[in-house]
């Protein structure tokens, strides 16, 4: 009862805090912000205040499912919000005309394209990673999630930070750090949720009921510690008022770009490879039913791929600034990078060994097999593009977004959807998915729609290298960037119509989970999971 | 994947032994093939660092035995191109620009040095293909009309001085074309440009441009001249010819001929080696309009 009593005051505090925040504010964007966080806050306030001397329910030994049904939710909605985000830039790319002057400030593709990076790596990733962790963490450590319902206040909190993020964007506010844009009052709130994350993640591994930890977990769990280090580095900076959205990095230079990138590569390295195979590590041998291939190989692995993961950041620097000799490093950890990274695609696979019939019949685990393949495609591309050599053909262009969107349509989009498509139905206490005829629907689209993506983005990139770079006989250059924009066009338009295709099938996909969740047969109450005791 | 044998015909690898919630784990062995490409790519890292620069150290780094820059590498590329060119360029900067066409192998490096230096400074505002931007004033190079001269040395002194340089004293002196909304009565103004339509050959009101003769007599004529054929020496457009810097329509002409103009070109002499300058003019003068 104490414990309401405190979450009561807190809550008032922070509404009244967000008030007077929003009447000093200094920015337009700050006072939106202040004003959305002081609803925010009274509204909870006042359901605090309804609800604090109810009975509450007796404390149930079953697994917290309810939070990651708000998880999965949360990500379809934040995938269709970011793939049409990210269609419509693509558009904006070939027709600058939808850049209309009127939206100028707010919906040009400056202020959007943020929007649409934020919301497929964060909301949507994130959401999809934070949910499957807490469904794996308890099903792999057969308890209940550690911390009543922190979980909750883990998903509310980091949904709050996303759509502060993505309506500062719209708005101008951003400290300009590709990936880490939104400014420091988001930048602390994360931190805290974050924490929060992390506590009831090892909470509940620390009070497991298995012998070990199971690899999936250590997957997930190097993703969370190595993001919070990330996180809190590259965006130390100091306000220039408490009242404004503004801040000044304490990097400056070279410094700030080393400690940038640093953390950007490892947003990839953690955020979308780590946690992932955490994901993938769970998912793939559930639905496949199928053993590990390999144990060891998961041990060797995971400890490379994290060691040498954090040094190969200095790669997205080449011939700029940086020290050669930073720039030689950064190539170097990222080709050792390449087999450790393999290790999981291969495990991945060979657990498929002795099941790979599935595959003619089950379009969940061909969408998770070709998820492995685009993995593993990927992470061989990005050695090759480390290499100091490729890297001044490739570096600035269109491979590089190629590179990106194979990684993250291809591996981390199609793992997420067969993660959602094996949820819903155990979740929703379901027998079956709505429709598996649909499910086939948005794999074809969604790997058509991948293909032509990646492979315009191929020529458009080498087109652009190839044109950027070509002298003539005296020395000076043969084409004007205007040549080599104008060059790109058929490419730019093939990689909307791709976009446009996987995003379809990210509709299609939603429709077939609602339709699970409303009209699909109930499965037999006997089955409910309920940790082992 | 190529290491068949841990599952080959019959033999069964054994689990751990662990089971989360189901999933076990085979004990299989490291796959070979990965295992060694592993090494061979820590071999070729390790190597490399050896050549090229890498190791921190207290003071300064490991240079590498190839003793390889990327600045380094830039400058040699630089370097050699300077020293390839510098007899052209030399030649270039002493001739009388008008002779350069009776020397091919000339006239071919003005060209293309011309090309290059065009397409990196002139196309924002003139286009990729010269043929300029008219809604933003900016001129046409491929036609025969000129502002401020289309002879060689004309276009050469342009380009080193810019129009209405603001950081220029030798600028072009192109008085700005005044407001008249600020000092002509609105009818005045309707008047004069009908006009003007008149003396471009576009259709007019026969009344209203007889009684804008005289507005333009009072106040046009003094830069573009009695009969509208402007004067290249202020920079004043001819307006008897079908070709417009901001638009001949009715509606531009009159916004125009309102609100006053005043388009800047910046000064390049700073900006670019002589040489460059003319080279660039050399090839606009070669675009088809030069005089």
């Amino acid at each position: 009862m104490m414990w309401e009593y405190i979450k009561l005051v807190a809550l008032g505090l922070v509404a009244l805090a967000a008030a007077l925040a929003a009447h000093f504010a200094r920015d337009f964007g700050y006072e939106v912000h202040a004003i959305l966080v002081m609803v925010v806050a009274a509204g909870m306030f006042v359901w605090q205040l309804r609800h604090t001397d109810e009975p509450k329910p007796a404390p149930t030994t079953e697994y917290l499912d309810g939070v990651v049904r708000a998880g999965v939710i949360a990500t379809v909605f934040w995938a269709l919000v970011g793939f049409l985000a990210g269609v419509f830039i693509a558009s904006q790319l070939a027709f600058p005309s939808l850049n209309p002057i009127w939206a100028h400030g707010y919906l040009n593709f400056g202020r959007l394209r943020p929007v649409h990076t934020s919301a497929v790596i964060f909301a949507f990733g994130g959401n999809a990673l934070i949910a499957t962790s807490f469904y794996v963490v308890q099903r792999t450590s057969a308890v209940r999630l550690w911390g009543g319902n922190a979980a909750w206040f883990v998903f509310w909190g980091y949904n709050l930070f996303i759509v502060l993020a993505a309506s500062g964007y719209v708005l101008g506010i951003t400290q300009s750090k590709e990936y880490a844009e939104p400014e420091w009052y988001m930048d602390l709130w994360l931190t805290i949720v974050w924490l929060v994350y992390l506590a009831v993640f090892l909470g509940t591994i620390i009070k497991r009921k298995e012998p070990h930890i199971y690899v999936a977990n250590w997957f997930y769990l190097s993703f969370i510690v190595t993001i919070a280090m990330l996180h809190v580095f590259n965006n130390l900076a100091i306000p220039v008022s408490l009242f404004g959205s503004k801040s000044v990095d304490v990097y400056s230079g070279v410094q700030d770009m080393m400690v940038q990138w640093w953390y950007g590569h490892n947003a990839v390295g953690f955020f979308l490879t780590a946690g992932f195979l955490g994901m993938m590590y769970y998912f793939v041998p559930k639905q496949a039913e199928r053993p590990i291939y390999s144990y060891k190989l998961s041990i060797i692995h995971f400890w490379a791929l994290i060691f040498l993961y954090i040094w190969a950041g200095p790669h997205h620097l080449h011939y700029t600034a940086l020290p050669d000799w930073a720039s030689t490093l950064g190539m170097v950890f990222s080709i050792m990078l390449w087999m450790p990274s393999w290790g999981g695609m291969i495990n991945g696979l060979m657990t498929l060994s002795g099941a790979w019939d599935k595959l003619r019949t089950d379009p969940i685990m061909r969408m998770m097999v070709v998820s492995v393949g685009f993995y593993g495609m990927s992470t061989f591309e990005g050695p090759m593009m480390s290499i100091k050599t490729v890297n001044s053909l490739s570096h600035y262009t269109d491979w590089t977004i190629g590179h990106v969107h194979s990684g993250a349509l291809g591996w981390n989009g199609m793992i997420t959807f067969g993660a959602l498509y094996f949820l819903t139905p155990r979740l929703w206490n379901k027998e079956r998915l709505y429709s598996l005829r649909l499910v086939s629907w948005h794999f074809w689209l969604a790997t058509i729609g991948i293909v032509l993506y990646a492979s315009s983005m191929w020529v458009s990139g080498i087109m652009e290298g190839l044109m950027w770079r070509e002298v003539d006989a005296q020395g000076y250059l043969v084409n004007s960037f205007a040549d080599t924009v104008a060059a790109r066009f058929p490419m730019l338009v093939t990689r909307a119509v791709g976009g446009s295709m996987y995003l379809t099938g990210g509709f299609i996909m939603a429709y077939n989970l609602w339709k699970t969740v409303t009209s699909a047969p109930e499965k037999a109450p006997a089955a409910t999971a309920v940790p082992a005791e | 994947m190529s290491d068949k044998k841990p599952q080959g015909k019959g033999k069964q690898v054994e689990t751990t032994g662990h089971v989360w919630d189901g999933i076990e784990e085979l004990n299989n062995p490291l796959p070979k093939w990965w295992l060694y490409t592993f090494y061979l790519c820590i071999i070729f890292a390790l190597g490399y660092t050896v050549f090229y620069p890498a190791w921190p150290l207290i003071h300064g780094e490991t240079p590498g035995i190839l003793g390889y820059s990327t600045r380094g590498a830039v400058e040699a590329d630089i370097k050699a191109f300077a020293a390839q060119n510098a007899p052209l360029e030399t030649k270039l900067v002493a001739m009388d620009m008008t002779k350069v066409k009776d020397d091919p192998a000339l006239l071919q490096y003005a060209n293309s040095a011309g090309a290059a230096v065009f397409r990196t400074n002139c196309i924002q505002c003139h286009g990729a293909g010269a043929q300029g931007i008219m809604s933003g004033g900016y001129p046409n190079l491929l036609d025969d009309d000129w502002l401020h001269g289309g002879t060689i040395s004309a276009i050469y002194t342009t380009i080193q001085h810019g129009v209405r340089s603001p950081t220029d004293p030798n600028t072009r002196p192109a008085p700005a074309m005044p407001a008249w909304g600020e000092t002509l009565k609105p009818d005045e103004i309707t008047d004069v440009v009908q006009f003007v339509m008149k003396i471009s050959g576009q259709t007019f009101d026969a009344a209203k441009a007889d009684a804008g003769a005289k507005v333009f007599a009072d106040n046009c004529a003094a830069c573009h001249g009695d009969a509208g054929k402007g004067n290249p020496d202020m920079g004043a457009p001819n307006l008897t010819d079908a070709i417009w810097l901001y638009g001949g329509d009715l509606a531009t002409v009159t916004e125009t001929v309102t609100k006053g103009r005043a388009g800047v070109m910046p000064a390049w002499a700073d900006r670019l080696s002589d040489a460059d300058i003319r080279s660039v003019a050399l090839y606009v003068h070669g675009l088809g309009g030069g005089q």
